[in-house]
Protein backbone atom coordinates (compact mmCIF):
# COMPACT_ATOMS: atom_id res chain seq x y z
CA UNK A 1 0.00 0.00 0.00
CA UNK A 2 1.18 3.11 -0.56
CA UNK A 3 -1.14 5.78 -0.11
CA UNK A 4 0.39 9.25 0.67
CA UNK A 5 -0.68 11.89 2.95
CA UNK A 6 0.96 15.31 3.18
CA UNK A 7 0.09 17.61 6.16
CA UNK A 8 1.12 21.27 6.68
CA UNK A 9 4.42 20.43 5.11
CA UNK A 10 7.11 23.06 5.44
CA UNK A 11 10.23 23.04 4.44
CA UNK A 12 13.19 25.42 5.04
CA UNK A 13 16.30 25.75 3.74
CA UNK A 14 19.24 27.34 5.86
CA UNK A 15 20.60 29.68 3.07
CA UNK A 16 24.61 31.19 3.13
CA UNK A 17 22.83 34.37 3.77
CA UNK A 18 19.27 34.11 4.73
CA UNK A 19 16.65 30.82 5.68
CA UNK A 20 14.75 30.21 1.91
CA UNK A 21 11.24 29.34 2.39
CA UNK A 22 11.11 26.56 0.24
CA UNK A 23 7.47 25.32 1.12
CA UNK A 24 4.86 26.81 3.48
CA UNK A 25 2.33 24.47 4.02
CA UNK A 26 1.06 22.18 1.64
CA UNK A 27 -1.52 19.02 2.30
CA UNK A 28 -2.18 16.38 -0.08
CA UNK A 29 -3.68 13.23 0.08
CA UNK A 30 -3.41 10.32 -2.45
CA UNK A 31 -5.54 7.18 -2.38
CA UNK A 32 -3.26 3.81 -3.24
CA UNK A 33 -2.85 3.69 -7.39
CA UNK A 34 -3.69 7.33 -7.72
CA UNK A 35 -1.53 9.80 -9.69
CA UNK A 36 -0.73 13.17 -9.34
CA UNK A 37 0.72 15.73 -11.84
CA UNK A 38 2.46 18.64 -9.87
CA UNK A 39 3.15 21.96 -12.12
CA UNK A 40 3.91 25.08 -10.79
CA UNK A 41 6.77 27.69 -11.94
CA UNK A 42 10.21 27.40 -11.14
CA UNK A 43 11.05 27.15 -7.81
CA UNK A 44 7.93 26.63 -6.16
CA UNK A 45 9.48 24.03 -4.19
CA UNK A 46 8.45 21.18 -6.44
CA UNK A 47 11.39 19.43 -6.28
CA UNK A 48 11.41 19.71 -2.68
CA UNK A 49 8.33 18.05 -2.24
CA UNK A 50 9.47 14.80 -3.74
CA UNK A 51 12.65 15.04 -2.07
CA UNK A 52 10.69 15.09 1.02
CA UNK A 53 8.07 12.07 0.18
CA UNK A 54 11.64 10.52 -0.52
CA UNK A 55 12.62 10.64 2.67
CA UNK A 56 15.62 12.45 1.89
CA UNK A 57 15.08 15.76 3.19
CA UNK A 58 13.37 16.26 6.82
CA UNK A 59 10.52 18.63 6.71
CA UNK A 60 10.81 21.66 8.59
CA UNK A 61 7.06 21.36 9.70
CA UNK A 62 4.62 19.15 9.50
CA UNK A 63 3.49 15.55 8.25
CA UNK A 64 4.44 12.80 5.62
CA UNK A 65 3.14 9.32 5.67
CA UNK A 66 3.04 7.01 3.23
CA UNK A 67 1.33 3.73 3.70
CA UNK A 68 0.38 4.48 6.99
CA UNK A 69 3.83 5.44 7.87
CA UNK A 70 5.54 8.55 8.98
CA UNK A 71 8.83 9.19 6.09
CA UNK A 72 11.51 9.27 7.67
CA UNK A 73 14.55 7.98 5.24
CA UNK A 74 13.98 6.19 2.01
CA UNK A 75 11.25 4.00 1.85
CA UNK A 76 11.89 0.08 0.31
CA UNK A 77 9.56 0.40 -2.40
CA UNK A 78 9.52 4.35 -2.94
CA UNK A 79 11.54 4.91 -6.48
CA UNK A 80 12.68 8.42 -6.89
CA UNK A 81 13.56 9.12 -11.03
CA UNK A 82 15.70 12.44 -11.17
CA UNK A 83 15.75 14.29 -14.64
CA UNK A 84 19.73 13.53 -14.78
CA UNK A 85 22.66 12.15 -13.34
CA UNK A 86 20.44 9.64 -11.43
CA UNK A 87 22.20 6.73 -13.77
CA UNK A 88 25.91 6.40 -12.80
CA UNK A 89 28.18 6.70 -15.74
CA UNK A 90 30.47 4.15 -14.48
CA UNK A 91 27.68 1.26 -14.46
CA UNK A 92 26.42 -0.73 -17.50
CA UNK A 93 22.38 -1.12 -18.36
CA UNK A 94 22.15 -3.93 -16.16
CA UNK A 95 24.47 -2.89 -13.77
CA UNK A 96 22.39 0.53 -13.49
CA UNK A 97 19.03 -1.56 -13.09
CA UNK A 98 19.94 -3.95 -10.53
CA UNK A 99 22.04 -1.09 -8.23
CA UNK A 100 18.44 -0.71 -5.97
CA UNK A 101 18.48 -3.85 -5.40
CA UNK A 102 22.28 -4.51 -4.75
CA UNK A 103 22.29 -1.74 -1.94
CA UNK A 104 19.59 -3.92 -0.45
CA UNK A 105 21.56 -6.96 -0.49
CA UNK A 106 19.65 -9.26 -2.96
CA UNK A 107 21.71 -12.36 -4.16
CA UNK A 108 22.82 -11.52 -7.42
CA UNK A 109 21.15 -14.13 -9.59
CA UNK A 110 17.79 -13.03 -8.15
CA UNK A 111 18.53 -9.21 -8.76
CA UNK A 112 20.06 -10.04 -12.48
CA UNK A 113 16.43 -11.65 -12.78
CA UNK A 114 14.42 -8.62 -11.40
CA UNK A 115 16.75 -6.24 -13.24
CA UNK A 116 16.26 -8.24 -16.90
CA UNK A 117 12.69 -8.21 -16.37
CA UNK A 118 12.31 -4.66 -16.00
CA UNK A 119 14.79 -4.29 -18.77
CA UNK A 120 12.84 -6.30 -20.95
CA UNK A 121 9.73 -3.93 -19.94
CA UNK A 122 11.16 -0.91 -21.24
CA UNK A 123 12.33 -2.29 -24.25
CA UNK A 124 16.46 -2.15 -22.84
CA UNK A 125 16.96 -5.72 -22.73
CA UNK A 126 19.39 -5.53 -25.82
CA UNK A 127 21.06 -3.05 -24.45
CA UNK A 128 22.37 -4.62 -21.53
CA UNK A 129 26.17 -4.05 -21.47
CA UNK A 130 26.41 -0.28 -22.70
CA UNK A 131 27.27 2.46 -20.82
CA UNK A 132 24.61 5.40 -20.20
CA UNK A 133 26.87 7.33 -22.49
CA UNK A 134 25.92 5.35 -25.11
CA UNK A 135 22.21 5.43 -24.60
CA UNK A 136 20.12 8.43 -26.00
CA UNK A 137 18.12 10.61 -23.94
CA UNK A 138 14.78 8.58 -24.01
CA UNK A 139 16.56 5.23 -23.58
CA UNK A 140 18.77 6.85 -20.35
CA UNK A 141 14.81 7.69 -19.14
CA UNK A 142 13.92 4.19 -19.63
CA UNK A 143 16.79 2.65 -17.70
CA UNK A 144 15.51 5.20 -14.71
CA UNK A 145 12.44 3.55 -15.10
CA UNK A 146 13.50 -0.13 -15.31
CA UNK A 147 15.67 0.30 -11.71
CA UNK A 148 12.50 1.50 -10.26
CA UNK A 149 10.97 -1.18 -12.08
CA UNK A 150 13.40 -3.75 -10.86
CA UNK A 151 12.50 -2.46 -7.15
CA UNK A 152 9.08 -3.28 -7.79
CA UNK A 153 8.17 0.24 -6.64
CA UNK A 154 4.94 0.94 -5.05
CA UNK A 155 5.33 4.74 -4.91
CA UNK A 156 7.14 6.48 -8.13
CA UNK A 157 8.33 10.16 -7.39
CA UNK A 158 9.43 11.80 -11.39
CA UNK A 159 11.02 15.15 -11.47
CA UNK A 160 10.50 16.12 -14.39
CA UNK A 161 11.87 13.31 -16.00
CA UNK A 162 11.20 13.63 -19.63
CA UNK A 163 11.61 17.57 -19.73
CA UNK A 164 15.49 16.88 -21.56
CA UNK A 165 13.54 14.62 -24.53
CA UNK A 166 12.44 15.94 -27.94
CA UNK A 167 9.27 16.14 -27.92
CA UNK A 168 8.58 12.85 -30.13
CA UNK A 169 10.25 11.25 -27.69
CA UNK A 170 8.81 12.41 -24.93
CA UNK A 171 5.51 11.45 -25.91
CA UNK A 172 6.48 7.92 -26.69
CA UNK A 173 7.80 7.91 -22.88
CA UNK A 174 4.73 9.34 -21.62
CA UNK A 175 2.59 6.77 -23.11
CA UNK A 176 5.02 4.44 -21.80
CA UNK A 177 4.63 5.91 -18.30
CA UNK A 178 0.61 6.01 -18.25
CA UNK A 179 0.80 2.26 -19.58
CA UNK A 180 3.03 1.14 -16.80
CA UNK A 181 0.69 2.99 -14.68
CA UNK A 182 -2.16 1.14 -15.39
CA UNK A 183 -0.87 -2.20 -15.75
CA UNK A 184 0.71 -1.65 -12.05
CA UNK A 185 -0.98 0.44 -10.55
CA UNK A 186 1.35 1.92 -8.38
CA UNK A 187 1.13 5.47 -7.26
CA UNK A 188 2.78 7.86 -9.00
CA UNK A 189 3.82 11.84 -8.27
CA UNK A 190 4.95 13.55 -11.30
CA UNK A 191 6.71 16.78 -11.44
CA UNK A 192 6.40 18.31 -14.56
CA UNK A 193 6.66 21.87 -16.43
CA UNK A 194 4.28 20.99 -19.13
CA UNK A 195 0.69 21.19 -18.78
CA UNK A 196 0.29 18.84 -21.54
CA UNK A 197 2.15 16.33 -19.98
CA UNK A 198 0.55 17.31 -16.40
CA UNK A 199 -2.99 16.44 -17.91
CA UNK A 200 -1.69 13.33 -19.73
CA UNK A 201 -0.53 11.93 -17.18
CA UNK A 202 -2.18 13.09 -13.72
CA UNK A 203 -5.67 11.57 -12.45
CA UNK A 204 -5.24 14.57 -10.23
CA UNK A 205 -3.33 18.15 -11.42
CA UNK A 206 -1.91 20.04 -8.30
CA UNK A 207 -0.98 23.57 -9.25
CA UNK A 208 1.31 25.04 -6.65
CA UNK A 209 2.07 28.57 -6.16
CA UNK A 210 5.69 30.64 -6.35
CA UNK A 211 7.96 30.39 -3.03
CA UNK A 212 7.33 29.45 -0.34
CA UNK A 213 5.29 27.12 -2.51
CA UNK A 214 1.64 25.99 -1.40
CA UNK A 215 -1.36 24.34 -3.11
CA UNK A 216 -3.00 27.07 -5.18
CA UNK A 217 -5.40 24.01 -6.62
CA UNK A 218 -6.23 20.77 -7.17
CA UNK A 219 -7.61 19.93 -10.89
CA UNK A 220 -9.27 16.71 -10.84
CA UNK A 221 -8.58 15.19 -14.47
CA UNK A 222 -11.33 12.15 -14.70
CA UNK A 223 -10.63 11.89 -18.11
CA UNK A 224 -7.01 10.76 -17.71
CA UNK A 225 -5.77 7.16 -18.59
CA UNK A 226 -8.23 6.68 -21.84
CA UNK A 227 -6.53 5.50 -24.81
CA UNK A 228 -6.23 8.55 -26.89
CA UNK A 229 -7.03 11.13 -24.27
CA UNK A 230 -4.29 13.09 -25.74
CA UNK A 231 -6.73 13.51 -28.99
CA UNK A 232 -9.85 14.32 -27.52
CA UNK A 233 -11.68 17.51 -26.83
CA UNK A 234 -11.78 17.06 -22.81
CA UNK A 235 -7.91 17.03 -23.42
CA UNK A 236 -7.84 20.09 -24.87
CA UNK A 237 -10.82 21.90 -22.20
CA UNK A 238 -8.56 20.53 -19.17
CA UNK A 239 -5.33 21.80 -20.39
CA UNK A 240 -6.92 25.30 -21.36
CA UNK A 241 -8.18 25.40 -18.13
CA UNK A 242 -5.05 24.62 -16.12
CA UNK A 243 -3.59 27.34 -18.24
CA UNK A 244 -5.94 29.75 -17.34
CA UNK A 245 -5.22 28.80 -13.71
CA UNK A 246 -1.66 29.02 -13.69
CA UNK A 247 -1.80 32.44 -15.66
CA UNK A 248 -3.99 33.65 -12.51
CA UNK A 249 -1.68 32.46 -10.40
CA UNK A 250 1.36 34.55 -11.95
CA UNK A 251 -0.72 37.32 -12.25
CA UNK A 252 -1.70 37.44 -8.03
CA UNK A 253 2.15 37.02 -7.58
CA UNK A 254 3.52 39.37 -10.04
CA UNK A 255 5.75 42.01 -8.25
CA UNK A 256 4.32 40.94 -4.57
CA UNK A 257 5.98 38.56 -2.23
CA UNK A 258 4.29 35.74 -0.96
CA UNK A 259 3.90 35.76 2.34
CA UNK B 1 44.72 -3.55 -32.00
CA UNK B 2 44.52 -0.62 -34.23
CA UNK B 3 45.02 1.66 -31.39
CA UNK B 4 48.20 -0.12 -30.28
CA UNK B 5 48.95 0.89 -34.00
CA UNK B 6 48.65 3.95 -33.92
CA UNK B 7 49.97 4.98 -30.52
CA UNK B 8 53.58 2.87 -32.13
CA UNK B 9 53.61 5.13 -34.74
CA UNK B 10 53.01 7.96 -32.62
CA UNK B 11 55.45 7.38 -30.64
CA UNK B 12 57.98 6.23 -33.90
CA UNK B 13 57.42 9.89 -34.53
CA UNK B 14 58.02 11.18 -31.74
CA UNK B 15 61.74 9.65 -31.57
CA UNK B 16 62.40 10.87 -35.19
CA UNK B 17 61.33 14.33 -34.21
CA UNK B 18 63.79 14.26 -30.77
CA UNK B 19 66.53 12.35 -32.53
CA UNK B 20 66.62 14.91 -35.25
CA UNK B 21 66.82 17.92 -32.60
CA UNK B 22 68.91 16.16 -30.57
CA UNK B 23 71.51 15.54 -33.24
CA UNK B 24 70.86 19.19 -34.67
CA UNK B 25 71.27 20.82 -31.22
CA UNK B 26 74.40 18.43 -30.32
CA UNK B 27 75.91 19.83 -33.96
CA UNK B 28 74.97 23.43 -33.34
CA UNK B 29 76.68 23.22 -29.60
CA UNK B 30 79.51 21.07 -30.48
CA UNK B 31 80.47 20.33 -27.00
CA UNK B 32 81.26 17.12 -25.23
CA UNK B 33 78.48 17.72 -23.11
CA UNK B 34 75.66 17.25 -25.42
CA UNK B 35 77.15 14.17 -27.40
CA UNK B 36 75.33 13.16 -30.86
CA UNK B 37 73.07 10.52 -29.85
CA UNK B 38 74.64 7.71 -32.02
CA UNK B 39 77.01 7.72 -28.89
CA UNK B 40 74.72 7.83 -26.36
CA UNK B 41 72.69 4.58 -28.10
CA UNK B 42 76.31 3.04 -28.54
CA UNK B 43 77.09 3.48 -24.65
CA UNK B 44 73.39 1.74 -24.27
CA UNK B 45 74.62 -1.33 -25.93
CA UNK B 46 77.93 -1.01 -24.32
CA UNK B 47 76.55 -0.50 -20.64
CA UNK B 48 74.00 -2.38 -21.63
CA UNK B 49 74.62 -5.41 -18.43
CA UNK B 50 75.34 -2.21 -16.49
CA UNK B 51 72.07 -0.65 -17.19
CA UNK B 52 69.53 -3.21 -16.72
CA UNK B 53 70.10 -3.94 -13.12
CA UNK B 54 69.75 -0.06 -12.25
CA UNK B 55 66.72 0.32 -14.74
CA UNK B 56 65.43 -2.59 -12.54
CA UNK B 57 65.89 -1.34 -9.02
CA UNK B 58 64.95 2.40 -10.00
CA UNK B 59 61.53 0.72 -11.36
CA UNK B 60 61.46 -1.31 -8.25
CA UNK B 61 61.52 1.80 -6.24
CA UNK B 62 59.13 4.06 -8.49
CA UNK B 63 56.38 1.39 -8.29
CA UNK B 64 56.78 1.05 -4.50
CA UNK B 65 56.35 4.84 -4.04
CA UNK B 66 53.40 5.45 -6.25
CA UNK B 67 51.59 2.54 -4.79
CA UNK B 68 51.86 3.89 -1.64
CA UNK B 69 51.21 6.83 -2.54
CA UNK B 70 48.26 5.75 -4.14
CA UNK B 71 46.90 3.75 -1.84
CA UNK B 72 47.41 5.85 1.43
CA UNK B 73 46.66 9.44 -0.57
CA UNK B 74 43.62 8.43 -2.70
CA UNK B 75 41.22 6.66 0.33
CA UNK B 76 42.09 10.05 2.53
CA UNK B 77 41.41 12.58 -0.25
CA UNK B 78 38.38 11.09 -0.96
CA UNK B 79 37.42 11.08 2.72
CA UNK B 80 38.06 14.54 3.08
CA UNK B 81 36.30 15.48 0.09
CA UNK B 82 33.10 13.98 1.40
CA UNK B 83 33.09 14.66 5.08
CA UNK B 84 33.08 18.17 6.29
CA UNK B 85 34.23 17.42 9.35
CA UNK B 86 37.39 15.27 8.37
CA UNK B 87 37.68 18.34 6.21
CA UNK B 88 37.94 20.72 8.72
CA UNK B 89 40.31 18.76 11.11
CA UNK B 90 42.70 17.64 8.63
CA UNK B 91 42.45 20.08 5.88
CA UNK B 92 44.88 22.81 7.27
CA UNK B 93 47.09 20.53 8.07
CA UNK B 94 47.43 19.23 4.41
CA UNK B 95 47.25 22.29 2.81
CA UNK B 96 50.12 23.42 5.34
CA UNK B 97 52.17 20.39 4.21
CA UNK B 98 51.24 20.37 0.49
CA UNK B 99 53.55 23.62 -1.04
CA UNK B 100 56.71 22.75 1.06
CA UNK B 101 59.38 21.25 -1.47
CA UNK B 102 59.32 17.73 0.03
CA UNK B 103 62.80 17.13 -1.48
CA UNK B 104 64.14 19.19 1.80
CA UNK B 105 63.23 16.43 4.01
CA UNK B 106 65.65 13.68 2.26
CA UNK B 107 68.08 14.72 5.14
CA UNK B 108 66.28 13.83 7.57
CA UNK B 109 63.97 11.14 5.71
CA UNK B 110 68.37 9.71 5.59
CA UNK B 111 68.34 10.25 9.14
CA UNK B 112 65.58 8.01 10.27
CA UNK B 113 65.83 5.57 7.55
CA UNK B 114 69.10 5.13 6.40
CA UNK B 115 70.69 5.71 3.14
CA UNK B 116 69.07 3.56 0.87
CA UNK B 117 65.73 1.95 -0.90
CA UNK B 118 63.72 3.05 2.27
CA UNK B 119 64.72 7.15 2.19
CA UNK B 120 64.21 6.74 -1.86
CA UNK B 121 60.69 5.33 -1.63
CA UNK B 122 59.80 7.63 1.03
CA UNK B 123 60.72 10.70 -0.15
CA UNK B 124 58.97 9.94 -3.61
CA UNK B 125 55.72 8.46 -1.88
CA UNK B 126 55.59 11.50 0.01
CA UNK B 127 55.45 13.61 -2.70
CA UNK B 128 53.32 11.64 -4.86
CA UNK B 129 50.57 11.34 -1.55
CA UNK B 130 50.23 15.15 -1.63
CA UNK B 131 49.40 15.36 -5.29
CA UNK B 132 47.06 12.49 -4.93
CA UNK B 133 44.96 13.38 -1.93
CA UNK B 134 44.48 16.94 -3.10
CA UNK B 135 43.15 15.80 -6.57
CA UNK B 136 40.97 12.93 -4.86
CA UNK B 137 39.71 15.55 -2.39
CA UNK B 138 38.66 17.75 -5.35
CA UNK B 139 37.74 15.55 -7.12
CA UNK B 140 34.88 13.76 -4.22
CA UNK B 141 33.77 17.00 -3.93
CA UNK B 142 33.30 17.73 -7.70
CA UNK B 143 30.53 14.47 -7.65
CA UNK B 144 26.45 15.45 -8.61
CA UNK B 145 24.50 16.06 -5.78
CA UNK B 146 22.03 13.97 -7.66
CA UNK B 147 24.12 10.94 -8.22
CA UNK B 148 24.50 10.63 -4.74
CA UNK B 149 20.65 11.68 -3.70
CA UNK B 150 19.82 8.93 -6.51
CA UNK B 151 21.83 5.94 -5.09
CA UNK B 152 20.51 7.55 -1.21
CA UNK B 153 16.76 7.28 -2.67
CA UNK B 154 17.51 3.70 -3.16
CA UNK B 155 18.03 3.15 0.20
CA UNK B 156 22.07 3.65 0.25
CA UNK B 157 24.24 3.79 3.32
CA UNK B 158 27.50 6.52 3.61
CA UNK B 159 29.65 3.53 2.81
CA UNK B 160 27.92 2.15 -0.04
CA UNK B 161 27.28 5.63 -1.72
CA UNK B 162 31.48 5.99 -0.98
CA UNK B 163 32.01 2.59 -2.70
CA UNK B 164 29.05 3.09 -5.43
CA UNK B 165 29.18 6.66 -6.06
CA UNK B 166 32.51 8.62 -4.91
CA UNK B 167 35.42 6.34 -5.52
CA UNK B 168 34.39 5.03 -9.34
CA UNK B 169 33.56 9.14 -9.48
CA UNK B 170 36.66 10.39 -8.67
CA UNK B 171 38.86 7.14 -10.11
CA UNK B 172 39.65 9.26 -13.74
CA UNK B 173 41.27 11.91 -11.65
CA UNK B 174 42.97 9.91 -9.51
CA UNK B 175 44.51 8.27 -12.36
CA UNK B 176 45.38 11.75 -13.85
CA UNK B 177 47.19 12.61 -11.00
CA UNK B 178 49.09 9.35 -11.11
CA UNK B 179 50.13 10.16 -14.48
CA UNK B 180 51.51 13.59 -13.43
CA UNK B 181 52.73 12.21 -10.90
CA UNK B 182 54.72 9.51 -12.60
CA UNK B 183 56.85 12.60 -14.01
CA UNK B 184 57.55 13.74 -11.04
CA UNK B 185 58.32 10.59 -9.32
CA UNK B 186 61.12 10.25 -12.08
CA UNK B 187 62.66 13.62 -11.47
CA UNK B 188 62.89 13.08 -7.77
CA UNK B 189 63.96 9.86 -8.42
CA UNK B 190 66.93 11.31 -10.32
CA UNK B 191 67.65 13.44 -7.25
CA UNK B 192 67.46 10.91 -4.56
CA UNK B 193 69.10 8.31 -5.59
CA UNK B 194 72.18 10.37 -6.72
CA UNK B 195 71.85 11.46 -3.25
CA UNK B 196 70.80 8.29 -1.38
CA UNK B 197 72.57 5.45 -3.01
CA UNK B 198 74.82 4.13 -5.36
CA UNK B 199 72.64 1.88 -7.23
CA UNK B 200 69.55 3.16 -9.56
CA UNK B 201 69.24 4.96 -12.67
CA UNK B 202 69.48 8.58 -11.33
CA UNK B 203 72.92 7.14 -9.36
CA UNK B 204 74.23 5.68 -13.16
CA UNK B 205 73.35 9.16 -14.75
CA UNK B 206 75.16 11.10 -11.33
CA UNK B 207 78.01 8.79 -11.53
CA UNK B 208 78.82 9.24 -15.24
CA UNK B 209 78.46 12.85 -15.11
CA UNK B 210 81.06 13.17 -11.92
CA UNK B 211 83.84 10.68 -14.59
CA UNK B 212 82.91 13.47 -17.28
CA UNK B 213 81.34 10.70 -19.38
CA UNK B 214 78.85 12.25 -21.26
CA UNK B 215 77.60 9.52 -23.32
CA UNK B 216 77.51 7.08 -20.95
CA UNK B 217 75.20 9.93 -19.24
CA UNK B 218 72.98 9.98 -21.66
CA UNK B 219 72.36 6.05 -22.36
CA UNK B 220 71.16 6.41 -18.16
CA UNK B 221 69.01 9.46 -19.40
CA UNK B 222 67.78 7.31 -22.21
CA UNK B 223 66.79 4.69 -19.76
CA UNK B 224 65.12 7.10 -17.52
CA UNK B 225 63.21 8.12 -20.29
CA UNK B 226 62.04 4.20 -21.08
CA UNK B 227 60.86 4.23 -17.54
CA UNK B 228 58.93 7.62 -18.09
CA UNK B 229 57.61 5.86 -20.88
CA UNK B 230 56.88 2.49 -19.63
CA UNK B 231 55.09 4.16 -16.22
CA UNK B 232 52.81 6.47 -18.44
CA UNK B 233 51.59 3.32 -20.61
CA UNK B 234 50.91 1.21 -17.73
CA UNK B 235 48.75 3.46 -15.93
CA UNK B 236 47.07 4.31 -19.24
CA UNK B 237 46.68 0.51 -19.25
CA UNK B 238 45.12 0.48 -15.94
CA UNK B 239 42.85 3.16 -16.82
CA UNK B 240 41.14 1.83 -19.97
CA UNK B 241 40.71 -1.74 -18.14
CA UNK B 242 39.29 0.33 -14.59
CA UNK B 243 37.43 3.02 -15.86
CA UNK B 244 36.11 1.21 -19.49
CA UNK B 245 32.97 3.48 -19.65
CA UNK B 246 35.13 6.73 -20.73
CA UNK B 247 35.75 5.02 -23.56
CA UNK B 248 32.37 4.27 -23.95
CA UNK B 249 30.29 6.44 -26.51
CA UNK B 250 33.13 8.25 -27.67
Amino acid sequence: MADVRIDALSVTYHGVDADVPALGGVDLTLADGDSVAIIGSSGCGKSTLLLALAGLLAPTGGVVEVGGEPVSGPRLHTSLILQDFGLLPWKTVLQNAELGLKIRHHPVRERRAHAMDALERVGLSEFVHLFPSELSGGMRQRLALARALALDADLLLMDEPLSALDALTREDLQDLLLALWRDRKHTAVLVTHSIEEAVYLGRKVLVMTPRPGRVAAVVDNPGMGESAYRQTEAFYEKCAELRRLLASEGALHVGGVAS
Amino acid sequence: MKRTVQKALGYAGAAVFMLAFWEGMSLLLHSPALPVPFDAFAQVVEQFDKLVPQFGYSALRVAAAMAIGLLVGAPLGLILGRSRRADLVFGPLVFLNYPVPKVVFLPVLLVVLGIGNASIIALIAIILFFQILVTARDAARAIPAASVLSVRSLGADRWQVFTQVVVPGAMPEIFTALRIGAGTAVAVLFFSESVAGSTGLGWFVFDAWGRVRYSEMFAGILAMALLGVLLYEAIELAESRVCRWERAGR
